[in-house]
């Protein structure tokens, strides 16, 4: 079984390029000395498609206008080069798939594409295709097609495939073809054809030759000195559970219940990371926390509000309606609380005291917690927060801050000057 | 499978256990393409994966896993709803040439773009109903770091063993929300093993014999046989057909895969006390509130069951023989329009199932059993 095709009876239409170009293309492979096993053809949906059954090699029939993409992740996980991924696609499959063509060009990835322009759809009816050329007519633009087609090969070389060519799809193409198939990367050959359903009877008397001219195209070969991508071998691998930090007991416990905390303030004031170090902390003297972050979409911008469960028991429900503690550090913070902060009956409201009490139930503390810095204000306000309540050893804090590396990205003895002088 | 002795305490989230769980069972590469909230997953799977390759779109995605796939790797994606529409043609694709992968599907709140960081389950209806004629691929889903861990793997050994797409479907609140964990509680996890077609006999595609439901498996690389895959209507040997016996026996043999092997991945957390009338059923991030609010109940003296469905598709029997027992069942997940009860029952919810859902917010202990007026 060393013949690319099984059979020298195709199942294509009198007079079909198609039926040239695998004919040719086994030739080539053949020619290359490949081995039917050695190829794995993608194929997709379209007339060129049908061809699965008469190969020998192994085959992939996919989706249309996909193969490339199919046939690129393919040519990925192959780690023999001397294997050939060859893609056959329509010009149909060319336009919805235009983007995995450019995308594999881009990459320069090891496969042959071989797009079997008839300039038109031809399993669904003749209509036109984004490679149609400007006047070519088809059942849907019997008059002529308005619109100039894409000059795929221009495309795959602007891209930076290897290679691009543009051949006819008449006489004998095996030297062609045998060129494309030989490159290393990525090379997109596009046969020109007409479609004889469609094409010949819907342009009578018009030459392929003539139409490729009036297209403003020509044939040619395009070429990108380019070396085809490798998958690089030995990527470094990360256990992501050994490069977390565990976090010893080395605190007595202080909580006697549930408590649920929210911290609001702007984005990239470090309102996230200063909601883990108290969390972290927390853990410190047993506690079980839960901890997340809410904020915009465009995150460099506007509020951020992280929540924060602590408790002596394990925690299931992490949701946070109406919180014990609130920690508002910004306007953009308290535009964002603010209506959780008036559904407060109880609990504590600490607030930076350039900003207006909304009205609560809660115990207001307010504190010039803005002065320690904009990026810093939210961690003073949770020291703040835990000196004065207790709930949370402020050493334990201060030395999660050391231990996390972020002390020197914050006036920690400011802070903790500030801290100090409360009692 | 052992424990370890000793406690080691960590703040994490559960993208990273879902990562290092697929991982370690043998995921070996990562295709991936922003999407909000699967964020985490992708920036751990850059750092954790042999192969991390990132996509144009999410077509693209699912392209890419499924070229790796015939080679023999164990790709991995993750998505929210969003991008998982653009999958769904590839999913079915993937799904019909039988090829291993998992996609992670983080729930977030729609329709459409919907909320990006809000948190939802509103998407079981829309995998029942994704692959067309009505097949169903496993759905398998997370309602604690527990299964952030375990069913990431298993999802992983499960679409090995049943060359198929698996869907692990998750939601922002598990995968983006950091609490204090215990890691020496995990199971250790083994990669699987895969066994690929090595008969003297010639190999077919989608060739089973005897009880066989899943075909042997052989990459496209082989040089022994032919291999063929084939998203189109298929006889054994991967041949487009019309509809012929051989080719409509092969569609029908997919429809019945995933559920004649039902057993072999039937997940479901049930705490049943006695003498108790009512029965909470919760699945996903509901399950948390659902298990605080049976403890809750019950420390007021209420006698409450708690069922928690971790298998979603194909649906047990299991669920509704369990609340079949019950007088009274509710039934509570991040949706408006009880997507579960409606996969349990149909049209027809029986008048002693009470629904309670919600858009926009997580449903709460205390909302679950309001009626019941005990938490």
């Amino acid at each position: 079984m060393n013949s690319i095709l099984k059979t020298t009876e195709l199942p294509y239409c009198k007079g079909c390029g198609h039926d040239l170009i695998a004919k040719k293309s086994a030739q080539a492979l053949e020619n290359l000395g490949l081995s039917p096993l050695d190829v794995i053809v993608v194929t997709d949906i379209g007339c060129h498609g049908i061809i699965d059954k008469c190969l020998n090699t192994h085959t992939v029939h996919g989706l249309h206008g996909r193969s490339v993409a199919l046939g690129a992740g393919i040519s990925f996980g192959i780690e023999n080069p001397d294997k050939k991924v060859l893609v056959f696609i329509g010009d149909g499959g060319s336009t919805i798939g235009l983007q995995h063509i450019m995308e594999a060009a881009r990459l320069n990835l090891n496969m042959t594409v071989v797009v079997h322009n008839n300039m038109l759809y031809g399993m669904t009816g003749g209509q036109t295709s984004g490679l149609t050329p400007r006047g070519f007519c088809t059942t849907t633009s019997f008059e002529g097609n308005p619109f100039a087609g894409y000059d795929i090969c221009e495309l795959t070389h602007t891209a930076g495939a290897a290679y691009s060519s543009r051949i006819m799809g008449v006489g004998d193409i095996t030297d062609e073809l045998v060129e494309a198939f030989s490159v290393k990367g990525f090379a997109l050959t596009e046969v020109m054809e007409i479609c004889p359903s469609y094409g010949v009877k819907l342009n009578p008397r018009r030459k392929l030759s003539e139409i490729l001219e009036s297209s403003g195209k020509k044939t040619g070969v395009w070429k990108n000195e380019r070396k085809a991508f490798v998958l690089e071998q030995g990527k470094k691998s990360y256990d992501l559970l050994e490069e977390l930090k565990g976090v010893e007991k080395d605190f007595p416990e202080v909580l006697a219940s549930d408590l649920s905390l929210v911290i609001s303030g702007s984005a990239g004031e470090g309102i996230q990371s200063a909601a883990t170090l108290l969390a972290s902390a927390a853990m410190r003297s047993g506690c079980h926390v839960t901890q997340k972050g809410s904020y915009p979409v465009t995150v460099g911008v506007g509020f951020s509000t992280a929540e924060v469960n602590l408790s002596p028991e394990p925690i299931n429900f992490h949701g946070i309606g109406v919180p014990d503690i609130a920690i508002i550090t910004s306007a953009d913070g308290l535009a964002h609380s603010k209506k959780r902060i008036e559904g407060m009956k109880k609990g504590k409201l600490f607030i930076d005291e350039s900003l207006e009490t909304p009205s609560t139930g809660a115990e207001v503390i307010k504190r010039d917690f803005r002065s320690a810095g904009a990026r810093s204000a939210c961690m003073y306000a949770v020291i703040y927060f835990a000196k004065s309540t207790g709930i949370v050893d402020t050493e334990s804090i201060y030395k999660t801050i050391e231990e996390s590396g972020l002390a020197e990205k914050m006036p920690l003895s400011k802070i903790k000057e500030k801290i100090g002088s409360l009692n | 499978m052992q424990k370890s002795s000793n406690e080691r305490k960590v703040l994490i989230d559960g993208s990273r256990l879902i990562t290092e769980g697929m991982a370690r069972a043998g995921a070996d590469s990562f295709i991936g393409y922003p999407i909000t909230p699967a964020n985490l997953l992708y920036l751990y799977a850059s750092r954790r994966m042999p192969l991390m390759l990132p996509a144009p779109d999410e077509i693209t995605t699912l392209q890419w896993m499924s070229g790796l796939s015939a080679t023999g790797r164990l790709p991995v994606t993750a998505t929210s709803f969003p991008g998982f529409a653009l999958m769904i043609e590839s999913v079915n694709m993937a799904f019909m040439m039988e090829l291993p992968m998992v996609i992670v599907v983080v729930q977030r709140l729609g329709p459409a773009t919907g909320t990006a960081t809000c948190g939802a389950q509103g998407d079981i209806a829309l995998l029942r109903g994704m692959i067309s004629g009505g097949h169903q691929l496993p759905v398998l889903c997370t309602s604690d770091f527990n299964d952030c861990w375990e069913l990431s793997s298993r999802s992983v050994s499960l679409a090995a063993e049943l060359r198929t797409p698996v869907v692990l479907l998750t939601s922002k609140e598990e995968v983006m929300t950091q609490k204090s964990f215990d890691l020496s509680l995990l199971e250790s996890i083994s990669p699987v093993k895969r066994e690929f077609y090595n008969s003297n006999m010639p190999y077919q595609s989608y060739g089973v014999e005897g009880d066989e439901i899943a075909p042997p498996f052989l990459p496209v690389t082989t040089d022994k046989w032919q291999v063929r895959l084939n998203a189109s209507t298929h006889d054994r040997n991967g041949i487009l057909q019309h509809s012929n016996d051989e080719a409509i026996a092969n569609t029908v043999r997919l429809d019945r895969k995933a559920a004649e092997s039902l057993d072999s991945f039937t997940y479901y957390e049930l705490d049943e006390q006695d003498g108790a009338d009512t029965l909470v059923v919760s699945y996903g991030i509901t399950a948390s509130a659902a298990r605080d609010a049976v403890r809750k109940a019950r420390s007021k003296g209420r006698k409450v069951s708690l069922l928690v469905p971790k298998t979603i598709l194909p649906l047990p029997d299991d669920y509704r023989m369990i609340m079949g027992k019950y007088q009274k069942v509710i039934i509570a997940e991040e949706n408006i329009n009880a997507q579960f009860a409606d996969l349990v029952f149909g049209s027809a919810i029986p008048a002693n199932i009470v629904t309670a859902g919600s858009a926009g917010k997580m449903i709460t202990p205390s909302e679950i059993l309001k009626e019941e007026d005990c938490v």
